[in-house]
């Protein structure tokens, strides 16, 4: 007979379901009310050539992006899937990293690495090689290939750890040549998981705006959510920022919607310890499997390196407004961590689970400064934005990372009832007490792992903090792309490197804390 | 005086019928094949699964209307009778307290139930750390503390061996007696129904039979029950 199904259990009322409907319900008013505001701003209905070069630009280096990195992940991933060596754990963990990592940080390694005084074009100047630039359409795929190759080769490797080891074994035991095994077993894995991989990175790449910011920018490098920036702040062409925000919008939705149609692979989370894998083949493969891992390593690890490099010396010799603007970003985050945990949960505990889990991803159909200028509309005409600049950080902030949050907590919280949904029932506990004694413990490493990735994104954004602050109310991420833009790179690099070890200070905080749960 | 006034269960499109009455203190197994419902029946007593059609009563109460922690019924399942992140204690306190707020007399008896069911000294272990027979012990002792009318195994003792499955029914039988309940048990070995439950339930093609005499039953087994025993 069918097992006992957790919802066979009568359910109890509680607060909770409206707690959960409320929060649904703000959550769409956050997007909703920005998205008539920029509406009520439309003049012209008329696209403008300009706008089309930018809408361009932006599908452009988005669909670059995302071919190079799916494509340039697919042998990495390979080289990690079929072999074994000491360290290897770490280097997969580490790939989760460039997640974390700051936007505006690797930009300023990538520049110490590529740009037009940087070690390349030395290498090369030694040589009698003219010197290459990182400005325009290639320096913004760079950028976005190092952040996204990690997240591709992780999302493979997931692909690779899902094909059963049996099938290896039996490839083996039928000695069949690297290649066959990858016609028969791994083709048909890629095919599956190659194309969610390029969305999920063309999407994080249509609302680029820190890289298009700082390697970009002219008439030929913008895209929709730079120009938006510039509308607003250089120009004050409201009717412009309210049309841009509106294509963004409808870029950014599109692709959400093609998402949800397409079985998106996994980029965060456990499960890489698996033994089996594919054969590694020896000789020479086994050796060009090895410059691989390691000239993925350098490439993700030398940028992060030249901050160092750059930034250590200096770093008692920072200026104040470093400090200050270090403990702001520190409070937002710590702030837009909570607010974004909460409401996850709030919808993660939930029975229902179609609109909880549409309220919590309907985020990613929105982006940073679609939503930071349809709140500057609305503010504009009572208070002066920058009053509010942190405030407004905080909530988008949290907005955006509420879809990650919840799919950590939700297939927890789905699985803790499952489990002990009938003991729960059976002793009678109150929903007060299920929350206390039972759900919270139970879902604590779940929710310390999504405040800190909650608090480290958000510590490290740098969208709309830029369209709403002046100097007085500057996060470290505004503070380090001003110090880039002044020229003064040793203190940018100081101040990246505090930056970059507050982040991830506070995201492993928040996981050990939820590590420590008992058993 | 448990009741079932022609009580039916639906799972799916499994359907199970029950129509008989169990005395007080009395103890009964449920024997039979596989998929033929005996824990579709206790999860009908207890609460997780509606009558489809007919009644269950205690003392001539409907418990159509109480959630499974209000029933008169105390429940082992097959797993997960433990919370694994509370220390031994605490799941047994939460058969005092379903908050877990314990006053000092409540503690007292949480030690005693300890003692009772042999895990002296085992108060702050987590589940983890406990063999399967203790992780039983400490399912008993919360069962013991609860006291409820009607005590239900859903062969909760199934991944133990044979020596230490007997060892934990002559436990329950004991805690059975102590808190005066009525026992259902689903069991497959009619050695454990002899031992000990003097009353037996072939459960079968869709129907809980009203129990008989577990002796007589199995002496001189119907069809079906000869079928089951082969």
């Amino acid at each position: 007979m069918p097992p006992c199904p957790a919802e066979a259990v009568p359910a109890q009322r509680s607060g909770a379901g409206w707690g959960a409907i409320l929060t649904a319900l703000l959550i769409a008013l956050m997007l909703v009310a920005p998205l008539a505001a920029l509406g009520l701003r439309l003049r012209d209905p008329n696209l403008p050539a300009g706008d089309l070069a930018t809408v361009r630009f932006t599908l452009l280096q988005a669909a670059i992006s995302a071919g190079l990195s799916a494509i340039l992940a697919v042998p990495v991933a390979r080289a990690l899937a079929r072999r074994r060596f000491p360290g290897r754990g770490l280097v997969i963990s580490t790939l989760g990293a460039p997640f974390l990592l700051p936007v505006i940080v690797a930009i300023l390694g990538l520049l110490a690495v590529f740009g037009r005084a940087g070690w390349l074009n030395g290498a090369l100047g030694a040589v009698g090689v003219p010197p290459v630039s990182i400005y325009g359409l290639h320096g913004v795929v760079l950028a976005h290939v190092f952040f996204n190759l990690p997240l591709a080769t992780r999302m493979l490797l997931q692909g690779w750890s899902a094909i059963p080891a049996e099938r290896f074994r039996l490839a083996r035991s039928l000695d069949l040549p690297p290649a066959a095994i990858f016609r028969h077993l791994e083709l048909p894995m890629l095919r599956e998981v190659l194309p969610g991989a390029a969305l999920v990175i063309f999407t994080l790449c249509l609302s680029s705006f820190a890289v298009a910011l700082t390697l970009g920018g002219g008439p030929r490098a913008t895209t929709v959510e730079l120009a938006i920036y510039q509308a607003l702040r250089f120009e004050f062409d409201l009717p412009a920022a309210a049309r841009l925000s509106l294509i963004q919008f409808a870029l950014c939705a599109a692709a959400f919607a093609l998402a949800t149609r397409i079985a998106l692979p996994a980029g965060f989370g456990a499960g890489f310890d698996r033994t089996g894998g594919p054969p590694g083949p020896p000789g020479l493969r086994r050796i060009a499997d090895a410059a691989l891992i390691l000239a993925a390593c350098a490439f993700l690890a030398l940028p992060i390196a030249a901050v160092v490099a750059r930034g250590a010396p200096g770093l008692m010799e920072l200026p104040a407004p470093v400090w200050s603007a270090a403990g702001r970003s520190v409070a937002v985050a710590l702030g837009s961590a909570a607010l974004s945990t909460v409401t996850a949960l709030m919808l993660a505990l939930t029975r229902a689970r179609v609109w909880p889990g549409l309220a919590a991803t309907l985020p990613l159909a929105a982006s940073p400064l679609v939503l930071g200028t349809g709140l500057f509309l609305i503010v504009q005409p009572f208070v002066r934005p920058a009053d509010l600049a942190l405030p407004v950080t905080m909530i988008v902030n949290a907005l955006l990372t509420v879809p990650f949050a919840y799919r950590l907590l939700a297939p927890e919280a789905v699985r803790i009832r499952q489990d002990y949904g009938r003991l729960m029932a059976s002793l009678d506990m109150t929903a007060r007490a299920r929350l206390r004694i039972v759900l919270l413990p139970r879902l604590r490493p779940a929710l310390g792992f999504a405040t800190g990735l909650a608090a480290a994104l958000s510590m490290g954004d740098l969208g709309v903090i830029a369209l709403f602050a002046d100097r007085q109310q500057a996060t470290l991420p505004l503070l380090v792309q001003q110090l880039m833009g002044a020229y003064r790179l040793q203190q940018a690099a100081g101040a990246a490197l505090v930056l970059v070890t507050l982040s991830f200070a506070l995201f492993v905080a928040f996981d050990r804390w939820g590590r420590h749960a008992d058993a | 005086m448990l009741t079932l006034e022609g009580a039916t269960f639906r799972q799916g499109d499994f359907t199970l019928t029950a129509d008989w009455t169990l005395e007080r203190g009395t103890r009964v197994a449920l024997i039979g094949p596989s998929g033929a419902g005996k824990s579709t029946l206790l999860q009908g007593i207890g609460g997780y699964i509606p009558a489809a059609t007919g009644r269950v009563l205690w003392d001539g109460h409907d418990l159509a209307l109480l959630s499974p922690g209000k029933r008169p019924v105390t429940m082992l399942f097959q797993d997960q009778n433990l919370f694994p992140h509370m220390s031994v204690a605490d799941n047994i306190g939460l058969g005092l307290s379903p908050d877990l707020r314990l006053s000092a007399g409540d503690q007292t008896a949480v030690e005693r139930s300890m003692a009772r069911t042999g895990l002296d000294g085992l108060a702050k272990r987590r589940p983890a750390d406990l063999s399967g027979g203790q992780q039983g012990r400490v399912a008993l002792a919360r069962a013991l503390l609860r006291a409820r009318p009607i005590l239900m195994l859903d062969e909760p003792f199934s991944a133990l061996g044979p020596g230490l499955k007997a060892e934990m029914l002559t436990l329950v039988a004991e805690v059975a007696r102590e808190t005066s309940a009525t026992l259902l048990m689903v069991t497959h070995d009619p050695h454990d129904a002899r031992a000990l439950t003097p009353l037996m339930s072939l459960v079968a093609n869709g129907t809980a039979a009203r129990p008989e005499a577990t002796g007589m039953l199995l002496d001189d087994p119907p069809p079906a029950l000869r079928d089951y025993l082969g």
